[in-house]
């Protein structure tokens, strides 16, 4: 690995008022691949996404993103850049706007054209039916607003994604074809992810190095096929992957 | 039976003429853990919705029978219905943090949930609440209680949401996606717990998830639903036999960590799949 990477942390740690919640947090990714971020709930994973993307800008340490550093504040081309998939996908969208409405405003925002067949486009490509468009979140199931989520992230063409818990509101036929575009829009368009799940298998699917945390640390990097072997070290990791094995032998 | 659904129909009245999102659902639930499964939009969450009469104001609800313990929940005055709410039957929604009240500290939401049930004084309930949270493996439950809903993690409000509906000793616990956000360890906790309430306090559980693998290890049995209908039901442990092409199709579409594939196959929809 010759360039800089795409995604460079170093040291990054978070509080929410005396309490640290990242505590030194460290990892690369190149361009065109997927990290993958696991762990115990309430370790800190969605805190580093937030920091990475720009939406807290309460943390110290180091953060480039192609090369270049960013501080907590980041200019509108970050954004075009980098884009975020919440979580919570409900409390992401606004909720009286219409789906047309969610997934014209980026374009708007970064000056793209042809805005209707952008939108048709990518309503297809997360396998929303046409008519969706025209209604509001509520008026959707929870699996369909997760997928108007990836949507609005993907639409103004991105080089980075920041996907928290992408499809784990999704059945599981859905979560194969957003799994088949990733990897697909990896491939074409060399984009760069950070995938955060509880899914082991998903995350070994789809990344090819995977950190562990555990209480606001990382103690583990490791690669998919290290955790697929049972070559992991730690044993939050151990005992996660005995548990999704064990599942696993219906 | 503790839930006797026959031919439950939702409907929305759209610009473009009616859509029938659930059309013709029928299941009996006694003390069991039923699993529901399904297409996303297949209306799993209208079905659970329809028996707490909890449905968006667009929306017309018809059935042969619906009814709780007995209960003819399609005519029964609002009283009755918050009796069974929240009461008589918990129900966890999808969306966890959105439904917890945001300007209230989590400590206060479980207290006053367990009040309401309870009786008994401030103090009691604060501890009350600690007790529920740490059963629902938060670490250091006293700290969380002075959080407001969108200063925890996905997962930790997801476990707010059970303490709050574990509170009073419900005789149904409807759970839509109750373990999605939690991580392995976490997940098998809750259950354990669920688990415990099922068969010590004989409670009906229905568990709707996209988790295949879970569903099939931990519930009884397992409805499938697709299109607005339950395609089939089978035993929990029966779901690798499992008939229906669109079971089997989602059987498929798993990604495995221990059988990697380089492309995970999709499912190729048959239009015959909306026939009943
Ligand atoms: N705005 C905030 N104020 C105070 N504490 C916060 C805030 N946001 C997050 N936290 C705390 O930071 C910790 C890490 O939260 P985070 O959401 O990053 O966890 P997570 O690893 O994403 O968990 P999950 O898997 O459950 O989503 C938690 O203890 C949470 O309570
Ligand atoms: N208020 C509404 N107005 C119009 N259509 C609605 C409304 N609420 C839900 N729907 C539609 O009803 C169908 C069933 O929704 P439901 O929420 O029950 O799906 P679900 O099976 O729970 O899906 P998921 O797994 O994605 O949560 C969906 O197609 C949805 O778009
Ligand atoms: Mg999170
Ligand atoms: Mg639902």
């Amino acid at each position: 690995m010759t360039a800089s990477p795409m995604i460079d942390v170093d040291r990054l740690r978070v509080s929410f008022g005396d309490k640290e919640v990242v505590k030194g947090v460290s990892f690369r990714v190149p361009a065109g691949e997927c990290f993958g971020l696991v762990g115990e709930s309430g370790s800190g994973k969605s805190t580093v996404l937030r920091a990475l993307s720009g939406l807290n800008g309460a943390w110290s340490g180091r953060i480039a993103v192609a090369g270049a550093e960013v501080g907590p504040k980041r200019h509108r081309a970050f954004f075009r850049k980098v884009q975020m998939v919440f979580q919570d996908p409900y409390g992401s969208l606004h909720p009286r706007q219409t789906i047309d409405r969610i997934l014209s405003e980026p374009l708007l925002v970064h000056g793209l054209g042809d805005v209707e067949r952008r939108v048709a486009a990518t309503l297809a490509e997360v396998a929303l039916p046409a008519a969706v468009r025209f209604r509001f979140p509520h008026q959707l199931s929870g699996g369909q607003r997760q997928r108007v989520a990836i949507a609005r992230a993907l639409i103004a063409e991105p080089e980075v994604l920041l996907l928290d818990e992408p499809t784990s509101a999704l059945d599981v036929s859905v979560q194969a074809e957003i799994l088949n575009l990733l990897a697909d829009l990896r491939r074409q368009r060399r984009l760069t992810y950070v995938l955060v799940s509880h899914n082991l298998a998903v995350v070994a699917h789809l990344c090819a190095r995977i950190g562990v945390m555990l209480g606001g640390e990382m103690v583990e990097e490791l690669s998919a096929e290290d955790l697929r072997a049972g070559r992991a070290q730690h044993p939050h990791t151990r005992e996660l992957r005995t548990l999704s094995v064990g599942l696993e032998e219906v | 039976m503790l839930v006797d659904i026959a031919d439950l129909r939702v409907t929305f009245a759209t610009r473009t003429g009616t859509f029938e999102a659930v059309r013709g659902v029928s299941m009996r639930i006694g003390t069991e853990k039923l699993g529901i499964v399904g297409e996303s939009g297949s209306g799993k969450s209208l079905t659970a919705r329809s028996l707490m009469r909890l449905l968006p104001a667009n929306a017309r609800l018809s059935a042969e029978r619906l009814t709780f313990d007995g209960i003819d929940v399609l005519n029964a005055d609002e009283r009755t219905m918050r009796t069974i709410r929240g009461r008589r039957a918990g129900f966890i929604l999808q969306d966890p943090k959105y439904s917890l009240n945001p300007v209230m500290t989590i400590g206060r939401q479980v207290a006053e949930a367990w009040r309401t049930h309870k009786g008994g004084g401030r103090r009691e309930a604060e501890e009350a609440a600690a007790d529920l949270l740490d059963q629902v493996r938060i670490r250091d439950p006293r700290h969380v209680m002075g959080l407001y809903p969108h200063e925890v993690s996905g997962g930790m409000g997801q476990r707010v949401m059970i303490a709050m509906m574990l509170a009073p000793d419900p005789e149904l616990l409807i759970a839509d996606e109750p373990t999605s956000a939690l991580d392995a360890t976490v997940q098998a906790e809750i259950l354990r717990l669920m688990e415990d309430l099922v068969t010590r306090r004989g409670m009906g559980l229905i568990l709707i998830s996209h988790d295949l693998p879970l569903v099939s290890h931990f519930c009884d049995r397992v409805a499938v639903m697709y299109a607005g209908r339950v395609v089939e039901t089978l035993a929990a442990g029966e779901l690798a036999r499992a008939r229906h092409p669109y079971t089997r199709g989602l059987l498929d579409c798993l990604p495995s960590l221990t059988h990697p594939r380089e492309r995970l196959p999709v499912l190729a929809r048959d239009a015959a799949w909306l026939q009943p």
